[in-house]
């Protein structure tokens, strides 16, 4: 087990680098200029090779990105060009309010998403299980920006239940939730339904419904087990790509979180914001892993052990 | 082998062939020039009429032609995007899963790298720096949205060189290039195909949000998620503005969505599994 652990701590901060160098790569082909963003356009030039020197661009690529990574162990990723604070406190600033927002919009998709996938996957191939196939598929394919301008529209406008954006109470968290999680609602049941309907015809439940067990008590007792797993490992990725997945809602809803953060960034051309962004929702995904990896070894002797499963 | 569709299928490919339909013949079925003021009502969107079956926009502009208009960028950016992304995708994944060893390792960590980058995000990096034109659009939705083909269409050749009939053939002394093409690519296929009509709703979406986001096709020319976007300052006034180009995407989607769904209904029953 303590080797499994280890193999897999290594290799996601293999995986780290890579990102980091990627993330890196993206900076260095961006066009804009570090020191012009940093003096203003009107800068001379002896100003703008000192700035240059301050941040090291005159060092030699490998140099400057180990720098970078460095820094970035260190919990250090830079200073916004535009808004002049530091990166790492700009996320952290604004992390809490996209992880109140996913955290919600993971809990309710799973909700919906649970019961749906068990509903169909007991009624297979029979009406409810079509009629749930369609309403998932209906509900993956809704653009998460457009549904969360029509809840605005219905309940913000119209009926004036909820905010017009905003994070200002529980009430705002509403509407966006709904519009995060429909759509992960109607991916979770199909994933959860596949699942249950190949555990269904394994030997294991055959034998548990031979024996006299009712449908429902087999699926309880002896499917979901088994059909949870790869649904846990899914939640586990998708909360992580939820955090900084969410810069359409948020836009949408004026929400003041990670999402709306890179938006400017992006928007802005300030480097070291797309850079701390980005390799901050990579270093949560790559986290995620590693706990649904561990949390799967520990729950299953099989992966520990090294067997194929 | 007789070819019956069922019935996601058929649905789902009607609705694909229509916009298709829609998409080539947008010139002559949109009543009014989709980039021209026409409502005399400049400066105030005007609502639904007789005239103006979905209303007009806020420069006078019909709303149904920008819509029919729209088809064409979005399945042209869709459908060219998938191709990419499948260009992409196969390529390494065929690649990874027929040579195995070192490529295989090397190949499959950088698609775990890339897994972990946030899609939208980095398209947006991408598209910001390049300009948003349809060219760079397609190419960086490409650029971003190939992983999971890659490591589908690996697992299936890795299966597939390991079969009697690609073992036999090397033995025979076939070239690499001839085994990939004519044993692995054809068996391969089946799985290309649902995973190429699957992922087309999949970069739709992404063109579509790209597109509220301001990174989309420039106006003038009408694109769905634009549509939206400018929406949002009227949506007092005006609703209808925001909710008929979203029914579009939300139409094209699905069509893709019903349509690949029900190949893997297929194959499922068929018992060959995704």
């Amino acid at each position: 087990m303590l080797v499994y652990v280890i193999r897999r701590i290594v290799f996601g901060a293999a995986v780290l680098l890579g990102t980091s160098l990627i993330t890196f790569v993206i900076a260095f082909v961006i066009p804009a200029d570090p020191a012009v963003a940093v003096a203003g356009a009107k800068a001379d030039p002896a100003t703008l090779a000192a700035i240059r020197t301050e941040l090291g661009l005159d060092q030699p690529l490998y140099i400057q990105y180990a720098r970078y990574v460095d820094r970035a162990v260190h919990g250090d990723l830079g200073r916004s060009y535009i808004r002049r604070e530091e990166v790492a406190g700009l996320i952290v600033s604004r992390f809490p309010a996209t992880a109140i927002l996913a955290l919600a919009a993971m809990a309710l998709s799973l909700v919906l998403g649970i019961p749906m996938g068990m509903l169909a996957a007991a009624y297979r191939e029979r009406a409810p299980d079509n009629l749930l196939l369609v309403l998932s598929l209906g509900l993956v394919s809704i653009p998460v920006f457009w549904l969360g301008t029509i809840l605005l529209i219905v309940g913000g406008l119209y009926l004036h239940w909820f905010p017009l954006g905003g994070f200002d109470g529980p009430k705002s968290l509403v509407l966006p939730t709904i519009t995060l999680a429909l759509g992960s609602a109607g991916y979770y049941s199909r994933i959860l339904q596949t699942n249950l309907a190949d555990a269904m015809d394994q030997e294991y439940v055959r034998t548990a419904r031979g024996k006299g067990l009712s449908l429902r008590a087999a699926m309880f007792k002896h499917a979901m087990a088994n059909a949870m797993l790869p649904l846990v490992t899914l939640a586990g990725l998708d909360f992580a790509g939820l955090l900084s997945g969410v810069v359409l809602t948020e836009t949408v809803f004026n929400w003041p979180g990670l999402g709306r953060l890179a938006f400017e960034a992006v928007f802005n051309l300030d480097i070291p914001l797309v850079m701390g962004t980005v390799l901050f929702s990579a270093a949560l995904v790559v986290i995620a892993n590693l706990v649904v990896d561990l949390l799967y070894a520990w729950l299953d002797p099989r992966i520990r052990l090294g067997q194929q499963v | 082998m007789k070819f019956r569709l069922n019935a996601m299928e058929t649905i789902g490919a009607l609705m694909v062939l229509s916009l298709a339909v829609v998409a080539i013949l947008a010139p002559w079925l949109a009543p009014y020039d989709p980039t021209r003021a026409v409502a005399s009502t400049f400066g105030d969107p005007a609502a639904p009429s007789r005239m103006y079956p979905l209303g007009t926009d806020q420069l006078g502009r019909d709303v149904l032609s920008r819509i029919i208009f729209g088809a064409r960028i979005s399945l042209t950016v869709g459908v060219a995007a998938m191709a990419v992304t499948m260009t992409i995708g196969v390529t390494i994944g065929l690649t990874a899963g027929f040579f195995g060893g070192t490529i295989d390792f090397a190949l499959m960590r950088f698609t775990d790298v890339m897994l972990t980058l946030p899609a939208l995000l980095l398209a947006m990096a991408f598209v910001a720096v390049l300009q948003p034109s349809i060219l760079s659009i397609l190419l960086v939705i490409g650029l971003v949205s190939w992983t999971q083909i890659a490591r589908v269409v690996r697992a299936e050749a890795l299966s597939m060189t390991q079969r009697d009939f690609v073992v036999a053939a090397r033995a025979l002394g076939a070239p690499s290039a001839r085994l990939i093409v004519r044993h692995v690519m054809p068996n391969v296929m089946p799985i290309i195909v649902v995973m190429a009509v699957l992922g087309t709703s999949g970069t739709l979406l992404l063109d579509a949000g790209l597109s509220f986001l301001t990174l989309g096709v420039p106006p003038p020319t009408p694109s769905w998620g634009r549509m939206i976007e400018e929406a949002t300052t009227y949506f007092r006034v005006a609703p209808w503005l925001a909710i008929f180009p979203g029914l579009a995407i939300f139409y094209a989607v699905l069509g893709f969505n019903l349509l690949g769904y029900g190949f893997l209904r297929r194959r499922a029953r068929a018992g060959v599994g995704l």
